[in-house]
C-alpha cells in the first residue's frame, strides 16, 4: 500500500478546491468555422465533495468534463480559461504533462463500460496495466494491487477473476472494473460521465453506494455528470445547471430542488413523472444547437417567463440569487419559483 | 366486456448452438409461462431489468417473434391459427413504438411517405383522402405542414418520435406496443411524448403495452403493472400495490432501488466554502 499523495496546497487549507474551472470556454471547428459549445463555465469541486454537472444532450456537460481532464483532440477544438487542478493550469499543459496527470491525479469513468475496456486484456492486466506506468510497479506488485483492486469494488472470487476478459463480465462488472481502474492510483479526484446511465436500477444502486463508500474512504473529490436528476439528488452536495453550453444555475442540492431558482431548472423538475399528478409539464420546444443560440438568454425562446426585452437584449450574467445560490435568470428576482415537495 | 388482448402461457427459448464436440447446448429460455391481459383503454405496464425478456414479450404479441407455446388472442381471435394474410389485415389494429426513433424510420423516406405507408397498407383510401389523414395525424403529434416533404436526419430524436407515434397510429389501431418509446430522450422532451401518448389514450380509447425498465414511468402512467425478472412475470397488480407493498423479493429489492427526486444525502459540503462565484465582477455587470 503507498501512501496517498499528499498534494501541498490542499494539505495547507483544506477548503482548496482540488478542481477549479474558471471562465471555461471551448470551441469546436466545424466546417462554418469556429462555434463555440461551452461558454463561460465555472464550477469547483472541494476535496471529498460530489459536485453535479446537470444537462440534456448538447448542454456541454461532457465537453466540459473533457477539457477538464484535457481529452479534447487539440487540432480541432479551441480551449481557452483555466482549470486548476490543486493549483496546476492545465490549460495549455503539453501532452505528456496531461498524460502523466491522467490516471494518477485525475480518472474518468465513462457511460459504456464494455467500449471503455479493451476486449483483447484481461481485466486484472487493464488495472496493473495503469499501476505499471503511473506507480513503477513490478508485476508482480502491480498484480496484487490489481486484485485487491478488484476485491474493493466488490468482485467476487478477485484472485480468479483477474484473468478474466470483458467479455465474460455483465454491464455492472465492467462499470466496476472501470472504478478499479479509475481508482487504482487512488486519484483525489474522479470525473464520472453518466457513468450509472447504462446500469439496471439495482446495479446502479449497488454502484453509487460504492462510489459513495470509496469516497470517505479516499476522499476523492467527484465531478458527477448526469441528465438524471433522481440520482442528483442520491449523490451530489453540490449542483450545476448546464443548457446550451453555460452553467444557469448552480447551488446546494436541497435548494436545487426545493428552492429553484431558474425556470430551466422548474421546468426539469417539472418533467419527473410522478404518480401524483395524472399529467406531466412538458418544456415545450427543444434544445438548441450551438450554431443558433439565441441572444439573450438561451432558454428564453421556451420559458414561461421571459419578457421582450429584458431576456431577449444582452448577455445574462450569472448572479447570486441568495446565499450562495447563483442564477443566470434575468428575472430571477421577481419570479417565484416552484421545487419538489419535500 | 372481454379484456382486448390475453396472452396465455407464452414461452420462447433461442437454441444456444452446439458444442465443440458437436452435442447440443441446451435452449436458452427467455422467458417462461408469461401470462396477461390488458383491457381495452388501458395500459399495462411491463417493467424489469436487462434480459429480463420485456422485449421479447413485446414482439410476441404480435407475433414478430413467434412463441414456442402459448397463445394471444386480439378482440376474441387467436392470432397463432391467423393466415399471414389475416394477420396482416389484424396488424392494422395493433402496432407498435419502437425504442430508437433513429433507427425505426427509414432515412431515405419523408414524412409523407413513412406516415402514408400503413395507409396505402392498410386502408382502402384515395389519394387526396390520404393527403389529408397524413396531415391531420402529423399536425395532430405537433409537427408542422412544412416538414411534409423532410426527411428523418433533419429532426431531433423527440420529434422522431413523434413522427413514429403518427405512424403508428395511420392506420387507426386500437392497440400499440410501446417498447421504451422514450428511453433515449431528454427529460424535458420525455415529457412531451408522454402527454401525446396520454391524450390519444385518452381521444382514442386506445390500449398500451408499455414496456420499460423505467419504473417511475411505468408507475407515472400504467394503470397496471407486470414485473418480469428473468422471463418470468414475478407479481403483477396496480402500481399502487406493487410499488408502495411489493409482494415479490425481487419487486422489493427493484422497488428500493428506484432514486427518488428527493435529496437524502447528509451533505459533504464543506461549511464556509467559498461559493463559485458570478461570472463576472460585479461592476460588469447589466444594472437593471
Amino acid at each position: 500500500m503507498t501512501d496517498v499523495l499528499v498534494e501541498p496546497e490542499v494539505a495547507s487549507d483544506p477548503l482548496a478546491p482540488v478542481l477549479k474551472i474558471e471562465c471555461l470556454n471551448v470551441d469546436f471547428h466545424t466546417i462554418d468555422g469556429w462555434v463555440r459549445v461551452v461558454d463561460d463555465v465555472s464550477l469547483v469541486v472541494p476535496a471529498g465533495t460530489t459536485v453535479g454537472l446537470v444537462g440534456e444532450s448538447g448542454s456541454g456537460k461532457t465537453v466540459t468534463s473533457l477539457a477538464a481532464i484535457g481529452l479534447l483532440p487539440p487540432d480541432t477544438t479551441r480551449v481557452t480559461g483555466s482549470i486548476r487542478l490543486a493549483g496546476e493550469e492545465l490549460v495549455g499543459a503539453s501532452s505528456a504533462r496531461l498524460s502523466r496527470r491522467r490516471g494518477r491525479d485525475v480518472a474518468m469513468v465513462f457511460q459504456e463500460p464494455r467500449r471503455s475496456l479493451d476486449p483483447v486484456f484481461t481485466v486484472g492486466y487493464q488495472i496493473a496495466e495503469v499501476l505499471r506506468r503511473h506507480e513503477g510497479l513490478d508485476r508482480r506488485a502491480a498484480r496484487s494491487r490489481a486484485v485487491e483492486m478488484l476485491d474493493r469494488v466488490g468482485i467476487a472470487d478477485a484472485e480468479r477473476r483477474f484473468g478474466a476478459y470483458p467479455h465474460e463480465f455483465s454491464g455492472g462488472m465492467c462499470q466496476r472494473v472501470m472504478l478499479a481502474i479509475a481508482l487504482a492510483c487512488r486519484p483525489r479526484r474522479l470525473i464520472a460521465d453518466e457513468a450509472t446511465t447504462a446500469l439496471d436500477v439495482t446495479v446502479q444502486k449497488e454502484m453509487l453506494a460504492l462510489m459513495n463508500d470509496l469516497q470517505d474512504e479516499l476522499g476523492v473529490a467527484i465531478l458527477f455528470i448526469t441528465h438524471d436528476l433522481s440520482v442528483v439528488a442520491e449523490t451530489c452536495d453540490w449542483v450545476n445547471v448546464m443548457y446550451a453550453g453555460q452553467v444557469v444555475e448552480s447551488t446546494a442540492v436541497d435548494r436545487l430542488f426545493h428552492e429553484p431558482r431558474h425556470p430551466y431548472t422548474e421546468g426539469l423538475l417539472a418533467a419527473i413523472p410522478d404518480p401524483q399528478r395524472r399529467r406531466l409539464q412538458a418544456i415545450p420546444g427543444v434544445v438548441p444547437a450551438p450554431t443558433s443560440w439565441p441572444t439573450g438568454c438561451r432558454f428564453s425562446p421556451r420559458c414561461d417567463y421571459a419578457r421582450e426585452g429584458v431576456c431577449t437584449s444582452g448577455a445574462i450574467p450569472l448572479e447570486p440569487a441568495g446565499g450562495a445560490q447563483l442564477t443566470r435568470c434575468a428575472r430571477h428576482a421577481e419570479i417565484e419559483l416552484k421545487g419538489v415537495l419535500a | 366486456m372481454s379484456p382486448l388482448l390475453v396472452a396465455n402461457g407464452l414461452h420462447k427459448s433461442y437454441p444456444q448452438g452446439r458444442s465443440l464436440w458437436g452435442r447440443a447446448r441446451p435452449a436458452q429460455s427467455v422467458v417462461r409461462d408469461v401470462s396477461f391481459h390488458v383491457d381495452r383503454g388501458e395500459t399495462l405496464g411491463i417493467v424489469g431489468e436487462t434480459g429480463a425478456g420485456k422485449s421479447t414479450v413485446g414482439r410476441m404479441v404480435l407475433r414478430l417473434v413467434e412463441a414456442d407455446s402459448g397463445h394471444v388472442s386480439f378482440d376474441g381471435t387467436d392470432l397463432s391459427t391467423l393466415s399471414p394474410a389475416s394477420l396482416r389485415r389484424m396488424r392494422q389494429r395493433m402496432t407498435m413504438i419502437f425504442q430508437d426513433p433513429f433507427n425505426s424510420l427509414d432515412p431515405r423516406m419523408t414524412l409523407r411517405a413513412a406516415v402514408r405507408e400503413p395507409l396505402t397498407l392498410h386502408t382502402s383510401l384515395g389519394g387526396a383522402e390520404k393527403e389529408a389523414r397524413v396531415r391531420e395525424l402529423l399536425e395532430r403529434v405537433g409537427m408542422r405542414q412544412d416538414h411534409l416533404d423532410r426527411y428523418p436526419r433533419e429532426f431531433s430524436g423527440g420529434q422522431l418520435q413523434r413522427i413514429a407515434i403518427a405512424r403508428a397510429l395511420a392506420a387507426d389501431p386500437d392497440f400499440i406496443v410501446c417498447d421504451e418509446p422514450v428511453a433515449a430522450l431528454d427529460l424535458s422532451i420525455q415529457a412531451q411524448v408522454l402527454n401525446l401518448l396520454l391524450d390519444l389514450q385518452q381521444e382514442r380509447g386506445l390500449s398500451y403495452l408499455f414496456i420499460s425498465h423505467d419504473l417511475s414511468l411505468v408507475r407515472f402512467l400504467a394503470h397496471r403493472v407486470a414485473v418480469m425478472s428473468q422471463g418470468v412475470i414475478v407479481e403483477q397488480g396496480t402500481p399502487e400495490e406493487v410499488f408502495t407493498d411489493p409482494k415479490h423479493p425481487y419487486t422489493r429489492a427493484l422497488v428500493s432501488a428506484i432514486p427518488t427526486p428527493r435529496p437524502t444525502r447528509v451533505s459533504r459540503w464543506p461549511a464556509g466554502f467559498p461559493a463559485p462565484g458570478p461570472s463576472r465582477p460585479a461592476t460588469e455587470r447589466r444594472s437593471r
